[in-house]
Parts: structure tokens; C-alpha cells; sequence
């Protein structure tokens, strides 16, 4: 089963899933920079992305906790979701997706000379 | 100065157990602003930096922690406190706050002096060859040894991802507020709806021009006699609560005249303002120990296996910040480096001094370090 995941960078990205799996964990474990602060603890808010419309009903309803988490993150709506959160099951085979910018972990910085 | 809130926002107060040194004056300001001294500087209280402190007090090493947040336990106290961990050897299951409560028990005897809601910011070097960190506040720490335990960065608060808002920082936006008085008479809207967010409601709401609170929805993450609070003010018409979210600012040189929004139903709508404090949360970023001039690998410190150290010499990097073949992310790996990184730390702060491996069970020497015999 895959996912298919659109970055902000417009890029799109078909990644092969495992049931079971948390879809934050195949984006990171495919290499895509997501933030995924809390390693999916549902503790932040750095892995929020809007899921297409026609896959909403076929996810499991956010908890209480997954809604007040969305508390941190940006340009929230009906399609917002903490990806850490939704687990992968055949039922999703296909699941579209677009990662929040909020979500996307930084460049890694330029090496910069110190004096020493 | 410090620019931002660094009240936890996720976490309730927990407050520290155990009175630690925490060389501020009355005012809050940092003492000895150019003079502390110490075997070993670290930067980062999380679970690793204080452990870290365990294993340099058996070798005899004194250490200083600096920490940008307000309290120690790092990810532990900022995103867990509540939370149950179940990989900790020994422990079948403990929160992250009673993790770094455990912790600062076990170091209390090593008396680690601690420099919290301080950002290590430069890193220099003394003419005979020390360590030199500057935070942000200014404090100096000089040391031989220098530790970054310092996780996934620099807790920081959430910038809201509305074109142009760096402009408008330090003049009408802010993530802090430091002196109440300044916001008198001026129209604020408070976004977000957390502890923050209506602890600052209730607190400004009285000597305000006006204020508007701005969440997505009518419920808040929040103690719930401040809610109540906030929910008085707003009948009484001191607080005027919309439902929405910040999407644009309006207004010219940083001053800040109307502050854009979009209800939950796709409306939009305008709020006329002069000051917008975003109360979103914190997100971690590695900051200034990016330019501290160490080999970086997609953020992270690449280390040595046998001492993790950097490739800077005097340097070590431990927990979750470091990098090596096999590295796994967990706490208990970050033990284990601070338990290696002391043995080599000693031979740079004592040269001429062979350190001897002993346990805990049954040496006296170590004992009497942890007081108990």
C-alpha cells in the first residue's frame, strides 16, 4: 500500500506504507524533511497536514487530545490532521495528503568559519 | 534580553524540587556577568545534560547547564511531562517530568549550578586555550570542556507563517511580554488558546486600549479558572473573543494598523490593532550552535564513538543532537555517551591526573561524592 504526499515545495511523493504504521513515520523514514518534533507522541504540532477531501471520511475521527494539539499549528481547517496520528490500514491504500510549511523541518544550516 | 515567552505552554508548572544555585540577582538579571568559571560548560537540561552531570561529578568535574528554557527536563518537561516513557532501563514506566525529577535527585549531590531561560548563543576562546559560551542575557561560562546536550535545538516560539510579520516584530508583534505597563491603551489581539495566550487575556485585558482574543474554536487548552476569567472579562466587554485565525497584517514601517483574519467558515474579517502577540506554542530550532563552527550533518553533530567528541577538540555532543553510525535517538543512548564522554572530559580538565574507573557499590570514594556514606 502507498501514500501519496504533495511537500510544500509543490513536489509530489508516492511512498510505499506499512500497516500499522503512523503516516509522520513513512514520511520520515522515507527521507521527506517533516518536523515530527514529539516522534508522534501527539505532543506538538509539527506534523500537521491537510488530507484530501475525498479520503476524510475513511480516517478515524481525531481524539480530543489530537484536536487540542491543533491548537499550534496554522491555517487549520476541516482537513487538518496531525499525520502522526492516523495509522496506516488497508482502508487508506492510496491516503493523499499536503504537508503543512509549518511542518517542514529546516535546511540544515551553511557551514560558517570560527575563529578559534 | 530574552524576545520571548518562555512560559511552558503545554505543560502545567511543575516547580523544581530542590533549590539550586541560580546566580540572578533581584531584578533576574545573571550575576557575575563576565566571571563564571567551571570544569565542564553544558549546554541543554534535558535528561542527557543532566545525567551528564551524574557522570562528571563521579570524576570530580564540576559543571555549569545552561538551558533556554525556564526549568530543567528539555523535550521531557516542554513535550512530555505527562506523558508515560516505557524504554528507560529499570523504570517499566515513568512521565517525562517524573524522569527529570529523578534526575535531579540523583545529580543533587554533585550541586550543578544551572543558568535557566539562557540561549547559548557565541562561542569564543580564552587566551590559554578555555571555552568561552556567551547566552543571550550576556552571561560568560569559561570552562576547558564544553558539552552540547542540547537535543533537537532551542525551544522557540512558533512564528506565524503570515507574510511579512518579521517587520512588524519588536514594534507591534511580540512573543514576550516583559513589562506590562507598555501595553497600556494599546489595541492588542492575543492569538492562540493556550495557558499563554488567556493568562496574557486576563492579565492585559484591564489597562488595554482594547482587546481581542483570536482562537479557531470556543474551547482552550487552558487552566480552566483562567477561561472562566477570561469568559467574566468578555461579558463585562473588556475582552471581545473571535473565532478565527490570523492570516495577514495591515499596516506600514512595522506599525501595525489592522490585523487580517479567516473564520472557521471561510468568511474572512479584519480586526483594527496596533500590537498582535501570536501565543502558538514552541518549536525547536538549532540556533546560534550552528555558527559555533563545528561539523554539521543535516543539523546534527557528528561525533567520535569512543569519547563523543566532536571534531573540535575539548568539544563533545551527546543525546539526541549527535550523530554516528547506528545512532538511535533514545535517552538511554545519550546515558551511555555521557557516561564515556566524562572519562575523556576528565583527561582534558585534569591532564596530569590518571582517573580511576570505580562503582558506585563499592567504592567509598564515590560514596562519600554521593554523599551517602
Amino acid at each position: 500500500m502507498f501514500v501519496v504526499v504533495r511537500m510544500p515545495d509543490g513536489s509530489s511523493h508516492r511512498l510505499e506504507a506499512l500497516e500499522g504504521w503512523r503516516v509522520m513515520e513513512v514520511i520520515r523514514d522515507w527521507g521527506l524533511p517533516i518536523k515530527a518534533e514529539c516522534g508522534g507522541a501527539c505532543a506538538c504540532a509539527t506534523c500537521h497536514v491537510w488530507v484530501d477531501a475525498k479520503w476524510l471520511p475513511k480516517l478515524t475521527a481525531p481524539t480530543h487530545e489530537e484536536l487540542e494539539m491543533l491548537d499550534g499549528a496554522f491555517h487549520v481547517d476541516e482537513r487538518s490532521r496531525l499525520c502522526c496520528q492516523i495509522i496506516m490500514s488497508p482502508e487508506l491504500d492510496g491516503l493523499e495528503l499536503e504537508l503543512a510549511p509549518e511542518s517542514l523541518a529546516d535546511a540544515p544550516p551553511a557551514r560558517l568559519a570560527v575563529g578559534g | 534580553m530574552l524576545l520571548f515567552d518562555l512560559k511552558p505552554y503545554q505543560a502545567e508548572w511543575i516547580s523544581i524540587k530542590f533549590a539550586y544555585q541560580t546566580r540572578r540577582d533581584v531584578t533576574g538579571k545573571p550575576m557575575a556577568a563576565n566571571g563564571s568559571t567551571t570544569d565542564v560548560i553544558i549546554i541543554g537540561a534535558g535528561p542527557v545534560g543532566l545525567f551528564a552531570v551524574f557522570q562528571l561529578g563521579l570524576a570530580k568535574l564540576k559543571a555549569h547547564v545552561a538551558d533556554i528554557l525556564d526549568r530543567p527536563g528539555g523535550q521531557c518537561a516542554e513535550l512530555y511531562p505527562e506523558k508515560p516513557i516505557y524504554d528507560i532501563p529499570g523504570l517499566p514506566v515513568c512521565t517525562g517530568q517524573e524522569l527529570t525529577d529523578r534526575l535531579l535527585e540523583q545529580i543533587r549531590p554533585f550541586e550543578p549550578v544551572f543558568h535557566f531561560g539562557e540561549m547559548a548563543a557565541a562561542l569564543g576562546k580564552t587566551e590559554h586555550g578555555q571555552w568561552q559560551l556567551t547566552t543571550d542575557t550576556g552571561l560568560i561560562i569559561t570552562a576547558p570542556v564544553l558539552v552540547i546536550a542540547a537535543g533537537g535545538g532551542s525551544f522557540v516560539p512558533k512564528r506565524p507563517p503570515i507574510p511579512g510579520i518579521e517587520g512588524y516584530e519588536g514594534k507591534s508583534v511580540f512573543y514576550a511580554v516583559r513589562r506590562i505597563e507598555e501595553f497600556r491603551g494599546r489595541h492588542i489581539v492575543i492569538a492562540g488558546g493556550g495557558d499563554s495566550a488567556l493568562d496574557w487575556t486576563v492579565n492585559l485585558a484591564p489597562i488595554a486600549g482594547s482587546l481581542t482574543l483570536l482562537h479557531r474554536r470556543p474551547d482552550f487548552r487552558a487552566a480552566p479558572a483562567t477561561v472562566s476569567k477570561m469568559r467574566e472579562l468578555e461579558a463585562e466587554g473588556l475582552v471581545r473573543f473571535e473565532l478565527g485565525q490570523p492570516v495577514g497584517l495591515k499596516g506600514a514601517d512595522g506599525k501595525l494598523e489592522a490585523m487580517a483574519i479567516k473564520r472557521m467558515d471561510g468568511s474572512t474579517g479584519e480586526i483594527a490593532a496596533d500590537t498582535l502577540l501570536p501565543f502558538f506554542g514552541l518549536t525547536m530550532k538549532l540556533g546560534p550552535i550552528a555558527n559555533f563552527g563545528l561539523n554539521l550533518n543535516e543539523n546534527l553533530i557528528p561525533v567520535d564513538t569512543e569519547k563523543f567528541e566532536t571534531g573540535t577538540k575539548g568539544i563533545f555532543a551527546i543525546g539526541d543532537i549527535n550523530t554516528y553510525p547506528g545512532k538511535l535517538k533514545l535517552i538511554l543512548s545519550g546515558f551511555h555517551e555521557a557516561a564515556l564522554m566524562a572519562q575523556a572530559a576528565h583527561r582534558y580538565v585534569h591532564p596530569d591526573k590518571p582517573l580511576r574507573f570505580q562503582y558506585t557499590t563499592s567504592s567509598s570514594e564515590l560514596q562519600r561524592l554521593l554523599k551517602v556514606a
